[in-house]
């Protein structure tokens, strides 16, 4: 016990990071060092690229040479197939830096005489390590391995592999498929190996997402939920939540809306920077003009923004914003202001979230503007999307970046459910234009429903677009006399007039 | 003994057909328990089956690791019956003799 509580207090797991994106963040610095970690998934889970991944940026970034042992693959496909993601083998094969060994595996050329064991292939691996001096190795895939071994021979070997890794003080994957295996169909990695990752393949919607879970840390916290991640021409990136939002900090800068009116409704200073902002309405309430003199006004102030479109192209939004006086061409032009489009049918969710959040890391803008969120709703179950919003604004809040989002919804939902599938709940600072009848007048308005740290306005305000930009009235400003008397004297009247007909009516019926 | 008069009958027709030996590998890992049997049971089969019509070279893999490599090896003990062709792989101590008369065409 004392001893069990002593190596409890001062010792710190030792690991080895990944180097891949928001695995890290998930793993809270990488996967155990010195020791083996299993990764499970079925076929194209990406698997082969994850822990090739791990060794790359092991050589790239952590100076540690690798080894990459091949059950399925012949080296020189291997190296082919991982070109496609940016990964030159080739080099670091030359440089001493990785060393590929396919090891081939076939059962049928082999017959059974009696008991044996698989020291071929430690010594093989451990010439391998030997060779380039190396820090981490792969091994893929286990199943391939295991599939010419009888069931003893296996449990027996699997974990003297385990312990052999060990020994030899490598920091290993070791992949295996989820199901069809011996290994999972036994629970071998229940109770032998200190990691276990998974990867998974779903396909809801008729569109895949790729998802990664933390089965087992042993001697470490973890992240428990599945993470979505993205393979793509730079490799893998998996999109962690909730660590970011540990360390969001809260800003008491204030940036102006673009719209003098607005400002002054929001406690007269407009919105809190790094603070998110959701405009709802329904459709062609203004809301990408709103969107629009705001994306202008923080251009203009010299400061950079990125608008994502999910509705209309690029093109087309300038076209109309110039309309309203808003010309955001030269703001292209000299950069200042990126457009990012693309159908929301075209790809994942993930892979848009990924896609705008590698273009934030590069030109690091003050705003974000998602026009509109309600459009990638048609992207997989609800659920999904509010999840990967609340992760994608987690990560602009500690990025310190402004973010305004608009959505779409339909006039029957205002009244059933006004908060956007409740996305307006995880905003700071939400704004509702809406189509009102003022006077027999179909009015635009605008009303901020609320605003957290800040005194706002409760009026609702008339909200002009014309060739000048967006103004916002007060809703009276057009009448002598006080709205709400205007109105009830002409009802008044109106009944009043009504009733007389209807009594002279009666009348003239007897 | 008659099945063995006659195995070793049939043997030395293949052989007296073709002139040629038998060229038998036997891979090992040192002194394993596994090893030794191997090299114990592949010995007595030889002697018993192929007099003077054999090579057995017994090859320790820690010692030729890249040997191991050059003839994919990764289960130990194994014997590569190299000659006469097909080549045939035998895995494991060859403590069966039965099947590995069978399979180098002695039984």
């Amino acid at each position: 016990m004392t001893k069990g509580n002593k190596t409890m207090a001062d010792f710190k797991f030792p690991k080895s990071p990944t180097g891949i994106e928001g695995l890290d963040v998930i793993t809270n610095g990488g996967i155990p060092k010195n020791r083996p970690t299993l990764l499970l998934g079925n076929t194209g889970c990406g698997k082969t690229i994850m822990a090739m991944e791990f060794l790359i940026n092991g050589i790239v970034t952590f100076n540690e040479p690798a080894v990459f042992m091949a059950f399925e693959e012949q080296t020189d496909e291997l190296v082919l197939n991982v070109k496609s993601l940016g990964f030159d083998l080739a080099k670091h094969v030359a440089n001493n830096k990785i060393y590929l060994e396919h090891v081939k595996i076939s059962k049928n050329e082999m017959v059974d005489t009696g008991k044996y064991d698989i020291e071929g292939l430690f010594v093989r691996l451990g010439r391998a390590i030997d060779k380039v001096k190396a820090k981490r190795v792969v091994l893929d895939s286990l199943d391939t391995l295991f599939y010419s071994l009888d069931y003893q021979t296996l449990r027996m070997e699997f974990k003297r592999l385990l312990s052999w890794l060990k020994e030899r003080k490598v920091t290993a994957i070791i992949t295996a498929e989820i199901g069809d295996s011996f290994l999972t169909r036994h629970g071998l990695e229940e109770y032998v190996v200190d990691c276990v990752i998974a990867l998974d393949n779903r396909v809801t919607n008729q569109i895949s997402t790729r998802r990664l879970r933390i089965i087992k840390y042993r001697g470490s916290l973890h992240g428990n939920n599945e993470y979505p991640f993205l393979v793509d021409e730079k490799g893998i990136t998996v999109l962690p939540v909730i660590p970011e939002a540990f360390d969001q900090k809260s800003n008491t800068k204030r940036i102006s809306s673009g719209i003098e009116n607005l400002d002054e409704m929001l406690g007269k200073k407009g919105f809190y920077a790094g603070s998110s902002i959701l405009i709802s309405g329904t459709a062609g309430t203004g809301k990408t003009s709103v969107a629009a003199s705001f994306a202008y006004s923080v251009c203009k102030a010299k400061k950079t923004c990125l608008f994502a479109a999910f509705e209309e192209a690029p093109n087309q939004i300038i076209r109309n914003m110039r309309s309203i006086g808003i010309n955001l061409d030269p703001l292209v032009k000299s950069g200042i202001l990126t457009f990012y489009y693309s159908r929301p049918t075209l790809q994942n969710l993930e892979l848009h979230f990924i896609a705008i959040r590698k273009i934030i890391d590069k030109i690091k803008p003050t705003v974000v503007v998602l026009d509109p969120i309600t459009n990638l709703m048609t992207e997989g179950p609800n659920s999904d999307i509010r999840s990967m919003l609340t992760r994608f604004v987690d990560f602009l809040k500690t990025q310190q970046i402004t973010v305004m989002f608009t959505a779409a919804i339909t006039v029957g939902s205002i009244e059933r459910n006004p908060s956007d599938e409740g996305i307006s709940s995880m905003v700071d600072t939400w704004m509702m234009v809406q189509d009102i009848e003022v006077d027999a007048q179909r009015t635009r308005s605008l009303c901020v429903m609320k605003s957290r740290g800040m005194v706002h306005s409760t009026d609702v305000r008339r909200f002009k677009i014309s060739n000048k930009g967006i103004a916002l009235l007060p809703i009276m400003i057009d009448t002598e006399e006080p709205r709400s008397v205007s109105k009830r004297s002409t009802r008044e009247h109106e009944n009043l007039s009504t009733s007389k007909e209807s009594i002279g009516l009666k009348e003239t019926a007897r | 003994m008659s099945t063995k008069s006659v195995s070793k009958l049939k043997a030395k027709r293949a052989l007296n057909g073709k002139r040629e030996k038998y060229i038998l590998k036997l891979f090992v890992a040192g002194i394993s328990p596994n090893s030794i049997r191997a090299i114990e049971n592949i010995n007595v089969i030889c002697e018993e089956h192929l007099k003077g019509k054999y090579e057995l070279e017994v090859i320790d893999i820690y010692q030729q690791p890249s040997l191991a490599l050059k003839e994919e090896i990764i289960t130990i003990p194994v014997l590569i019956k190299k000659f006469p062709l097909p080549e045939a792989r035998l895995i494991g101590d060859l403590s069966d003799a039965k099947i590995v008369l069978k399979e180098l065409r002695l039984g």
